[in-house]
């Protein structure tokens, strides 16, 4: 019999101090390494770096990295990779352009069928990698490779020859769906506060900012979502016992291939999303959009308290690894070191966020 | 003697031309701990896997509470009642208890697009069925890695209680559990047997067994050797069915009777 008696903690075990608790979750690491860069460009940049438009510099690539990287995080929690998201940002793209431009459908089709493409492609590989038992990373360093050529191939046959598609954003001109997915947002609220003296004008009384970039939006919005999804539901359960032991999970009833399969499509729907904004944004696109951002994507997860195991991670914290790599890439240019310190900061980064996770994945298992 | 909630008659099973079960009648009633006793290759869980529908057996019938019936998968099983407690446990350490607690079943709340894992009721649960377990948690987050092997055993026990066992199969249990711990789960499996679970306790743990067991079947090379009641049989006399007598006695001369 147990000596504790009953409704009394373990005389054994310590209470935990805030600190301890604070220590388990996942994103701490992120959230640390944001501090850390805000505090290193502080004392290193060129102080414009943080005004409100320097932040919307910064805040635009992480945004759409984040996209990328907050669905790698959910697909890493469910124990698979997806290596294949950057190429596909490149074959959706150029999807997404061919039908707006060559077939000059409206936005409400043309980005449901690109959506709707990219879902399918991202089902094949879940479908490969559950059906071949295969690892997931050997499986879509092919999809890597493919739909890179493919789109390459594809953008030569719309062009006639070109591995570049203009002329998309006259294409979806005047489109009813283009705010959503392309320019500022809340535009009106900037225009009050620069006409009530409280952002920065130009000398015209225009904001010196427009609005918020909507990939901006999309990002918060998607790193809400997708946290409210692992915490708060269901299925965020399964995704976590899917990839901390599918057959554990699958004894217990969780439905292992539909959770694996649906997040194999979501990485690559988020690669597609990322593929119109930015296309629209561009106006063109081109075949090498999208280049090394599966492994970009993967190091922002991982940044965020991904375990390269899989079972454990969290949005959040793909969010602020997403924020730490915007800041890091753009950040350098408002400081006097060289640019190509960016790559160097980099793997560090990553090395030592690995080191870090696994400390973390031993607090919370009580290995010893 | 009540009317048995499992009773399996003449189970055969045969892999190709291994036979693996050849034989095997058992059966468990509602309070009773079962306990059935064989060394390693005897069948124990060919038969387990048999009863927890993981495999249809190839001849023989299985009757549950009076009706015959033929499982298609572990998922049926566990729908007419019947839970099993593999080795494995089917826990995730990475996992806090309540999450493991409800893997796969998770309670809900709301409707539509704002149906959400309802993980209050969840947490309440789990450390209520944890407390009747005699185990007290630190959180309902704690996560599943810093138990102890006796004390997640209790917790896929309390799960496989809470959701409505009528049978719990238990493999091998105590095999790898220190002498505090063991009787920790022992104690665990008393208080299941007394809410009215029929308990079928895999071991080749003959004092184990002799510690909670209402029952003893052994199991040798695939085919029952005999059941027996509580009073009836020494440990000793267990152990020698278990080996299949003779060699052990020979062993046990030379090791001067200390297994």
């Amino acid at each position: 019999m147990s000596t504790a008696k009953l409704g009394q903690p373990d005389e054994r075990i310590k209470s935990e101090s805030l600190a301890t608790k604070l220590m388990k979750r996942p994103e701490l690491g992120a959230i640390g390494g944001v501090v850390l860069v805000t505090i290193f460009f502080l004392v290193t940049a060129d102080r414009t770096m943080f005004t409100l438009s320097g932040i919307m510099n910064f805040m635009t690539p992480a945004a759409q990295l984040g996209i990328l990287g907050i669905a790698a995080a959910m697909l890493m929690i469910g124990g698979e990779f997806d290596l294949s998201i950057g190429s596909m940002v490149a074959f959706a793209g150029m999807v997404f352009a061919a039908l707006t431009v060559n077939a000059g459908l409206p936005l409400i089709v043309a980005i449901p069928l690109t959506l709707g493409v990219a879902a399918a492609l991202g089902a094949a590989n879940g479908l490969i990698v559950i059906r071949t038992g295969l690892p997931s990373f050997i499986v879509t360093l092919a999809g890597l490779f493919v739909l890179r050529g493919a789109a390459l191939v594809g953008l030569k046959i719309f062009t006639g020859g070109s591995t570049q598609l203009r002329g998309v954003r006259d294409a979806v001109e005047g489109d009813f769906l283009a705010p959503i997915f392309s320019g500022d947002a809340f535009g009106f609220l900037f225009d009050w506060l620069a006409a009530a003296g409280m952002i920065e004008t130009f000398k015209s009384g225009a904001p010196k900012i427009p609005g918020i970039p909507v990939e901006i939006i999309w990002f918060v919005l998607f790193a809400l979502a997708a946290t409210y999804v692992l915490l708060r539901t269901p299925i965020g359960n399964w995704i976590f016992a899917t990839g901390g032991d599918s057959l554990a999970a699958s004894n217990s009833g969780v439905p292992v291939r539909r959770v694996k399969i649906s997040l194999f499509m979501l990485t690559a729907m988020a690669a597609a999303l990322v593929a119109i904004i930015t296309v629209i944004d561009a106006g063109s696109t081109d075949a090498r959009r999208g280049f090394m951002k599966e492994f970009e994507a993967i190091i922002t997860a991982v940044i965020g308290g991904c375990l390269l195991t899989g079972g454990y991670g969290s949005a959040i914290g793909a969010f602020f690894g997403a924020i730490i790599f915007g800041m890091v890439t753009i950040g350098l240019t408002y400081t006097r070191f060289d640019q190509d310190w960016f790559q160097i900061f980099l793997g560090t980064m990553l090395l030592l966020a690995v080191i870090f996770n696994n400390v973390i994945r031993r607090r919370v298992t009580g290995e010893r | 003697m009540t009317v048995p909630i499992i009773h399996m008659e003449n189970i055969k099973k045969h892999y190709g031309n291994v036979i693996a079960l050849n034989g095997v009648t058992f059966d468990v009633a509602a309070g009773e701990c079962h306990c059935l006793l064989g060394d390693n290759g005897a069948g124990k869980s060919t038969f387990i896997k048999t009863m927890s529908g993981v495999h249809k057996p190839t001849e023989g019938s299985i009757t549950l509470e009076g009706k015959p019936m033929s499982f298609n998968s572990p998922r049926d099983a566990m729908e007419a009642g019947i839970a099993t407690v593999f080795q494995d446990l089917a826990m995730i350490p990475l996992m806090s208890v309540t999450r493991n607690f409800f893997m796969g079943r998770e309670p809900v709340k709301g409707r539509g697009l704002f149906k959400r894992f309802d993980i209050d009721k969840a947490n309440e649960i789990t450390m209520a069925e944890m407390r009747k377990m005699g185990i007290n948690l630190r959180g309902p987050d704690q996560a599943v890695g810093t138990l102890s092997g006796g004390e997640r055993q209790t917790v896929a026990i309390a799960r496989a209680v809470y959701f409505g066992a009528k049978v719990l199969i238990l493999d091998e249990p105590t095999s790898a559990l220190g002498v505090r711990q063991t009787s920790n789960v022992l104690a665990t499996i008393n208080r299941v047997r007394k809410q009215g679970i029929g308990v079928v306790f895999i071991s080749h743990n003959v004092r184990h067994a002799m510690a909670v067991g209402d029952r003893f079947t052994v199991l040798n090379r695939g085919q029952t050797l005999g059941t027996a009641r509580k009073g009836e049989i020494s440990a000793s006399d267990l152990q020698d069915l278990m080996a299949g007598g003779q060699e052990l006695a020979e062993l046990e001369g030379s090791l001067g009777g200390t297994i």
